[in-house]
């Protein structure tokens, strides 16, 4: 929950593959109430991110996988808490 | 003239530039070092503009576009996607960009591509924003054109050709559904597959659900076809619509299996193919271990056997469906690009053949810029 005057904002840790978006930043801020928005949040802050982890019919591509503090996420609607931390992982691509 | 050869492989994309007589060339690059590249593609209309299919391993695919033969590189701003799945409707998503094919000459800016699971897409702004062709990708018929019958590299839409006497003509190829035709520009499509064979199919005479891996058209004779398939290599004069098998004239031992094949670009009755062992467990490698590239002069009537250079023997290796080319120069340049990173070169015709880099990861294109 978000309190009235507190300000929301999320960190979010960026895997190396990802980073050419985020002018090299191995962490970013963004936020939202639920993974979607901070997703949207981050696209338009880096345009064209958002597309190489999810397709366009709103999932998570396979070898994306993206968490909460600890808690691996399976859906964009899933909410956020202010504070919390979103670690985007690029993970299993192979050889 | 600048001449440039384009590689287009599974960990970036390199470059080979000659010297004035073609004797030495220079490697450059890797650009996009582990990038999963499939194709880079000229724009005759504008040649300081290319368009690159890209993926990573991780991440999800796009397309790059350069204004500056390819100093630079800009990503599109909305890549090749399929619409939004409707409820109760298989849901959708591109997995690769495969194929890019440059419009007609009428239509500045214009491309199309390919992608993998089947799509058409077609950017009007020289690839920066991309829509999907709903006339094909939506077609009544496209869930049995294009079932999701999956090649080890996933179900590719391919070969997009575009007639040079009229925008609104086109052809493609999907690996594994066939050659589809449109005369209306894209607005709906029919299946041109009649003479193919389709061995792996229980009607032998199945409209659609063949494996064609490569489909060129002649520049200057746009009603040859020539068809390299899975089953045998196919050549077609329109407005016929059954193709001709011109694979049956050549060496029983050798056969007709293959992934590319390329024409002359000032003669319509030369063919180069490079044929790849299809025998029982489909090796898809060099037939007995000895590459050699097979050159027709006549259509496909009559082969002839192009070795002079390449290894006599102990050689596995594998040309991809993208992977050869030839360029625009008066004395003919050909090339073909190798599973095992090899470049080889001919000035000659495919008479012979000299090895201009090697150690490269695996090649899935080699495309000539001018």
């Amino acid at each position: 929950m978000v309190r009235p005057g507190e300000v929301r904002m999320n960190t979010v840790r960026v895997p190396s593959p990802l980073r050419s978006y985020t002018g090299g930043a191995a962490r970013v801020s963004a936020s939202g109430a639920t993974v979607g928005a901070l997703l949207g949040e981050l696209e338009r802050a880096h345009p064209g991110v958002r597309f190489r982890m999810i397709d366009e019919q709103d999932r998570i591509r396979p070898h994306i996988r993206i968490f909460v503090n600890q808690r691996e996420v399976a859906s964009l609607d899933e909410a956020i808490s202010a504070q919390d931390e979103v670690h985007l992982v690029c993970a299993l691509s192979g050889g | 003239m600048a001449s440039t050869l384009w590689i287009g492989t599974r960990k970036g994309i390199f470059t080979l530039r000659p010297d004035a007589r073609r004797r030495a060339w220079k490697l450059g690059g890797p650009q996009f070092l582990g990038h999963i590249i499939h194709h880079v593609v000229q724009d005759p209309r504008e040649p300081r503009r290319l368009v690159m299919g890209a993926k990573t391993g991780h991440l999800g695919p796009t397309v790059y576009t350069s204004q500056d033969r390819g100093r630079s590189w800009q990503e599109a701003k909305s890549p090749p996607a399929f619409r939004r799945s409707a409820a109760g409707e298989a849901p959708r998503a591109v997995e690769r960009v495969f194929w890019l094919t440059p419009g007609h000459a009428a239509e500045p800016g214009t491309w199309y591509a390919g992608t993998s699971p089947a799509g058409l897409f077609r950017s009007g702004d020289h690839g920066v924003n991309w829509t999907p062709v709903a006339g094909f990708n939506d077609h009544p018929t496209f869930a049995k054109w294009a079932p999701g019958l999956r090649t080890p590299d996933g179900e590719l839409l391919h070969s997009v050709r575009v007639d040079p006497r009229d925008p609104r003509h086109l052809y493609l190829a999907i690996s594994i559904g066939g050659v589809f035709e449109s005369t209306d520009g894209g607005a709906d499509w029919a299946p041109l597959n009649e003479g193919v064979a389709a061995d792996f199919l229980p009607d032998p005479d199945a409209a659609y659900g063949h494996d064609p891996h490569c489909l060129v058209q002649h520049p200057l004779a746009p009603d040859r076809l020539y068809q390299q398939n899975h089953c045998g290599s196919y050549r077609l004069d329109r407005p016929a619509r059954r193709w001709l098998r011109i694979g049956a004239n050549m060496p029983r031992s050798i056969g007709d299996i293959g992934f590319s094949i390329v024409t002359h670009p000032r003669d319509p009755d030369t063919v180069w193919v490079f044929p790849m062992d299809g025998s029982k467990v489909w090796p898809r490698t060099s037939i007995n271990g000895k590459p050699a590239v097979y050159r027709s002069r006549n259509g496909g009537g009559r082969w002839q056997r192009l070795d002079r250079g390449l290894p006599r023997a102990q050689a596995w290796f594998t040309v991809l469906r993208q992977a050869m080319c030839a360029d625009q120069a008066g004395r003919l340049g050909l090339y073909f690009g190798t599973t095992q990173g090899e470049v080889w070169a001919s000035t000659d015709e495919g008479d012979s053949w000299r090895c201009i880099a090697r150690h490269l990861p695996e090649i899935y294109s080699v495309t000539h810029a001018a």
